[in-house]
This record gives structure tokens, C-alpha cells and sequence, in this order.
């Protein structure tokens, strides 16, 4: 009697370890949680530190005791961060600037898809692969001619610089743009749009009518990524743009200011560490609601979109 | 209230009609003509289905042509950028970076012929060729690693595990926050490595052991560990999709044959994602490339084409700017090309 019940226990704590092929076991469970817990830390790292140090006050900064939990919430540091950054006014031009710019390439990313995807003319693979191509001539290599082209079109230091690239289909990153709505149009059916030519439809109406209305996945995807990256582009922006555009610039040029004033390794250079961190905090917050708001489409929608560019 | 109502409805309706009349009588007619004229002229005339152009060009009109007219008017918008902010910038900086050229208040660029002279001095440059040969170094070892690393967190998430939105809110958040100056900001406050490998004895050992060649590279790994572990990002989502693409039926049958999932990994699951390596390669290159850091080529390409007066030696104007952004492009594409190269090699022995 006993021996069966030891020989089933063993079989059924084998069966509860190992599953049935393995990778429904208990073990297999245990290696993927270490394995995904592990790596998260790698990326909620420096998050945390941000979040944490931005409320330390500079005792706590100095003190080498104290590393996660600061001993009393420092909300001045983002009070004066606020200040600084002159916030409720420079989130609202920021966040106007960035909402241009990033329509702006997305109509025209759009717009330029839709008749890569949908038309056959000559020259149409020599035009890919050169659309293509300018993903990997980035407008960093150009910047020295582009800056004297702006200055000769009077596009310097104004933010058309930035918008009208951006409407011709040259905005940062725009060939992921095209190719994400090129894969799209791509996948609707062409009988669709022959029977609207048929029914008497014009291209622009078939265009506007038609393929919008199916693409507003692509649509929200690409203006997702646009306005994340236009938000964090700092070198082109303070490049051609200049000034203080944008919340990331205003905080570089706070930096830069503050480090003037004391030199790292001099005395005081700790007092702005933290409010530097809050003020970090602040210009990724709407990023960040952004993207906790708008979580599914950036994940699910991509392989519908086709990001791989295969 | 009634009359009111009716009152009012009558005077609406007679000024619509008025204006009805006046779009469908005056203002319709004249675009008409306007129409008409535009392709009935001496220029351009539109007979039956033939366009004439001058009166003897003679083009049919087929489907065809159609359809590649209007190709082109979708993609029109984008040929004249490419022309303006792409190509003549390409041709121009390429010409600037063999001459010696300031900016004049008066003249506006003046330029004079060097030939390669603006080539030549960068190799020549104590600052700047030793930040080339770190480039790629550091490129050299990075991509690989975080190709690995990106395949790794895309099988991870693609098993079937609780709480998967969490998990993939969190490897995600790269693509918000690494192109940012936030980035920047955490490598000035030395977050960007993992306490436990920046104490490790594992760098000293490096340090000493090794000649500075290989040795500096493999440091400057190891305490950025995070940032580049970062660039793993939009990667993570190129192999979620391929990944996502494979067939359940495969793994079944596998696993009915008897294929451990060890196998099953090496068998099915990295043959099938291989041709998205090249992409995520070009994609890591290229935005590990265009990160600026304080002091980096970037950011010394930038000082020479801003800062400074045309007598100061620090200042190499913008032939010399252009010269630099070219080489670090070829540079970039070196390391894209050796790294394709590698991949398309393995899959022909196969």
C-alpha cells in the first residue's frame, strides 16, 4: 500500500516539475520569471534612480548611507524644477510644436505610402530603394549642407526648419514611416479600390475615402512614434530650430547654465543634482502617460503595420 | 409661431437658391472654362484619348499611363524633398568637404579648392582619430550583444506568461525614453551601469591584463552596460513580430517527434527570425550612431561648423565639418555592410 502511494506521489511531483513536455512545468516557470524579472531590472534601473533621486535632498545625495529611500520627500525639488523649466507654458509649446511636426509627417508619410504601395509607374524600385536608403543617410551626415540650404530658403532658427522637411516626407526617420504605411496599403486588397474606380471614384477620393479609414491603426501607430521621437530629438532640433524649442532643450540649456556656474567636483555641484532629475522626470512625464495610455497600440499594432520591413 | 417658422424657412431658402443659382451659373462656368482651357490649349490638348503636347507630341492615353500619372502625384510631395533636403544637401556637403569654406556676412559661403587637404588633417587629428577607432570598437562589440540580448527578451515575452501587458510595458519603455537627452542625463550621474558588474574585479583585471586596444573598448562596455543595453528597444518589437509570424503547428509537430524545446529554439524558432537580424543590425547601427554625446564626433563636427571665428585654431569651418559627418557615414556603413555581410554568409553554407 505504501509503496504505490510513493510511486504516485513521485510521478505527480514529476508531472507538477517538469509538465508534460517540459515547458508547461514548474521549472521551466521558475527560469522564465527569474530570467524576466532579471532583465527588467536592467530597464527599471535607471528609472527608478531618476524617480528616487529627484526627491532626495543633497544631504541624502552626499551621504553614501542612503541610496534607495531618501529620509524625507524633497518636494521642492520639483517646485523648483517647475520654475525652472517654466513649466505650464513650455509644455503647452512644446507640446504644440511636436503636434505639427509629427501631423505634419504623418500625412505626408501617408500620403507618399499610399502611392508607392498602390501604383505602378517607372522607376518605382529605384525610388524605393532610394526612399530606403535615406533611413540610412541620416540628416546628421547632411546637417552642414542642409543648414546653408535652410539659411538660403530663410528657414533658420524658425520651427519650419523642422515642419516643412517633415511635410516634403524628409522629417527624422521618415522612411520607417513610409515603409510601415507602404507594408500596410500593401495588404488591402486592390479589388477594393477598382470597384470605386468603377462606381465613377477619383484616386483622391479612393485615397481619402478608402484607404484612411482602414489605416487608422498604421495612422496612430506612426503618429505615436513621431511624436516620441520628435519630442526627444535635442541635436537637430537645437541645430536648426535653436533656442529653447522644447522641454528636453530647456532642460540642456539649464545644465549647461547651472555647470557654469559650479563645475563638477566643486561645492554646490550636488545641489542641482536632484532638481536636474526632477526636471527629467517632468519633460518624460507625457511621454510616459503617452505611452502607458497608448501601450497596445505600440505593441499590437506592430506586426499588423509591419515595422520588420521585410 | 408657425407663419414665423415657414417666414423664416422661405428667406433661407430663397437666399440658398440665390447663391445656388449664382455657383451654377457664374462661378461653375468660369471654372469650367478654367478646366477646359487647361487642357485644350496650344500647349496641352486632350483629343479623344490622345494628349498633344505642342500640337505634335502625340501620347494615347491608356490605363496604364493613367495609373503612373497618378502614381506619381502621390509620391510627388516626396521626390521634390528628396531633391531639396536630400540630394543637392548629399552633392553639396560632399563638395564642401573638399574645399575650405567659411560663412561670409557679405559673400554669404566662400569656399576655396583643397582637395582631400580637409581628409588628410582629420587623420592627422589627435582628438579626432582616436574617437573613430573607439566607435568602432565599441560598434564592433555592441551590436552583436544586443541583437542577442534582444532575441533573448523576445522569446522571453513570447512564452505564454502571466501578466503580459505589465511585462511588456516594461521592456518597452526604451523606445520612449532612449532617444532622449534623459539618457544623457543618467550617463552624467554614472547610471548607466549595474553597480554589481561597475565593482566588480572584473574590470581591473581587464585593465591589466589586457592591451589598452582591447581593453578600452571592453571597459567602456562593461560600465555602459545599460545604455546599450537600451538601444534593445524598437529590436525587441522586430522579433516579437517575426516571432509572432511563426506557425503554433511547427512546434507541435516538432515536439510530437520528440524535439526538446533546446531543439525546438536552435531548430525552428532561430532559423525563422534570421531574416529580421539584418534589419534590427541596420536599425541598431544607425541609432547607436546617431546618439550624441558631449566630446563625441558628432558633437565635434557641430563645434566646427558653429562655434568660433575663422582665425581661431579650433576652427575648421564647415568643409572640415562636412568631412568629418562623411567619414563617419562610411565608417557607419563599413560596420553595417561587415555585419550583413556575416549573416548572409552563415545562411549560404546552409
Amino acid at each position: 500500500m505504501k509503496k504505490i502511494d510513493y510511486k504516485t506521489f513521485r510521478n505527480k511531483a514529476k508531472r507538477f516539475m517538469f509538465g508534460m513536455n517540459f515547458v508547461d512545468g514548474f521549472i521551466y516557470k521558475i527560469v522564465i520569471y527569474t530570467l524576466l524579472i532579471s532583465f527588467s531590472y536592467i530597464y527599471l534601473y535607471p528609472v527608478l534612480f531618476m524617480l528616487v533621486n529627484s526627491f532626495m535632498s543633497v544631504d541624502d545625495l552626499i551621504n553614501p548611507g542612503i541610496k534607495w529611500i531618501p529620509s524625507a520627500l524633497q518636494f521642492e525639488n520639483y517646485t523648483r524644477a517647475i520654475q525652472v523649466l517654466e513649466l505650464p507654458k513650455s509644455i503647452i509649446t512644446t507640446t504644440a510644436y511636436v503636434l505639427k511636426v509629427s501631423l505634419a509627417v504623418t500625412i505626408s508619410s501617408a500620403i507618399i505610402g499610399y502611392g508607392f504601395a498602390k501604383f505602378n509607374f517607372p522607376l518605382k524600385k529605384v525610388l524605393f530603394g532610394l526612399m530606403l536608403a535615406t533611413f540610412i543617410l541620416p540628416t546628421q551626415v547632411t546637417m552642414v549642407a542642409n543648414m546653408l540650404v535652410f539659411r538660403n530658403l530663410g528657414l533658420m532658427s524658425t520651427q519650419n526648419a523642422l515642419v516643412l522637411p517633415a511635410i516634403f516626407g524628409q522629417g527624422i526617420n521618415a522612411a520607417i514611416y513610409i515603409l510601415i504605411f507602404y507594408q500596410f496599403f500593401k495588404t488591402i486588397p486592390g479589388v477594393l479600390m477598382e470597384s470605386a474606380e468603377v462606381d465613377g471614384a477619383s484616386h483622391l477620393k479612393i485615397f481619402l475615402k478608402i484607404a484612411i479609414p482602414l489605416a487608422i491603426p498604421s495612422i496612430i501607430i506612426v503618429f505615436l512614434f513621431s511624436f516620441v521621437w520628435y519630442w526627444n530629438e535635442t541635436f537637430i532640433t537645437a541645430l536648426y530650430v535653436g533656442g529653447q524649442v522644447t522641454l528636453p532643450l530647456k532642460l540642456q540649456a539649464f545644465r549647461a547654465s547651472y555647470s557654469t556656474l559650479f563645475p563638477p567636483g566643486t561645492p554646490g555641484s550636488e545641489l542641482n543634482e536632484a532638481i536636474l532629475l526632477a526636471g527629467n522626470m517632468l519633460a518624460i512625464l507625457p511621454l510616459l502617460v503617452l505611452y502607458f495610455i497608448a501601450q497596445r497600440y505600440f505593441v499590437e499594432s506592430i506586426d499588423r503595420t509591419g515595422i520588420t520591413g521585410e | 409661431m408657425k407663419k414665423l417658422t415657414l417666414s423664416v424657412g422661405k428667406f433661407f431658402t430663397t437666399i440658398w437658391n440665390k447663391i445656388s443659382s449664382f455657383y451654377v451659373y457664374k462661378v461653375s462656368v468660369v471654372f469650367e472654362k478654367i478646366g477646359h482651357a487647361l487642357v485644350h490649349n496650344f500647349i496641352i490638348r486632350i483629343v479623344g484619348l490622345k494628349l498633344i503636347i505642342f500640337g505634335f507630341i502625340k501620347i494615347d492615353i491608356t490605363r496604364k499611363r493613367r495609373e503612373a500619372f497618378y502614381g506619381y502625384m502621390f509620391i510627388l510631395l516626396w521626390i521634390l524633398g528628396y531633391l531639396v533636403f536630400t540630394l543637392y544637401p548629399t552633392f553639396y556637403s560632399l563638395y564642401l568637404s573638399m574645399h575650405e569654406a567659411y560663412y561670409n556676412l557679405e559673400d554669404g559661403i566662400v569656399t576655396t579648392y583643397v582637395g582631400f587637404q580637409n581628409y588628410l588633417n582629420i587623420f592627422r587629428s589627435q582628438t579626432l582619430l582616436p574617437l573613430f577607432g573607439s566607435y568602432l570598437g565599441k560598434m564592433v562589440i555592441a551590436v552583436p550583444l544586443v541583437v542577442v540580448f534582444s532575441i533573448m527578451i523576445a522569446v522571453l515575452i513570447n512564452n505564454p506568461i502571466k501578466l503580459k501587458g505589465f511585462w511588456r510595458t516594461i521592456f518597452f519603455l526604451p523606445v520612449v525614453i532612449s532617444t532622449g537627452p534623459v539618457i544623457n542625463e543618467l550617463a552624467n550621474q554614472d547610471a548607466t551601469s549595474l553597480p554589481s558588474l561597475q565593482d566588480s574585479s572584473i574590470l581591473i583585471y581587464i585593465s591589466e591584463n589586457l592591451g589598452p586596444w582591447i581593453a578600452n573598448p571592453l571597459e567602456t562596455l562593461l560600465t555602459s552596460m545599460l545604455l546599450i543595453l537600451w538601444y534593445a528597444g524598437i529590436p525587441i518589437l522586430i522579433f516579437l513580430a517575426g516571432l509572432q509570424k511563426i506557425d503554433k503547428s511547427i512546434y507541435e509537430a516538432a515536439a510530437i517527434d520528440g524535439a526538446s524545446p533546446w531543439d525546438r529554439f536552435w531548430k525552428i524558432t532561430l532559423p525563422s527570425i534570421q531574416p529580421l537580424v539584418g534589419v534590427a543590425i541596420i536599425y541598431i547601427v544607425v541609432s547607436m550612431s546617431l546618439f550624441v554625446e558631449l566630446g563625441g564626433i558628432l558633437d565635434i563636427a557641430r563645434t566646427h561648423m558653429l562655434v568660433g571665428a575663422p582665425d581661431s585654431t579650433f576652427w575648421h569651418g564647415y568643409g572640415f565639418a562636412a568631412a568629418i559627418a562623411w567619414i563617419y557615414f562610411f565608417l557607419m556603413v563599413i560596420v553595417m555592410s561587415i555585419f550583413v555581410g556575416v549573416i548572409s554568409i552563415r545562411r549560404k553554407e546552409k
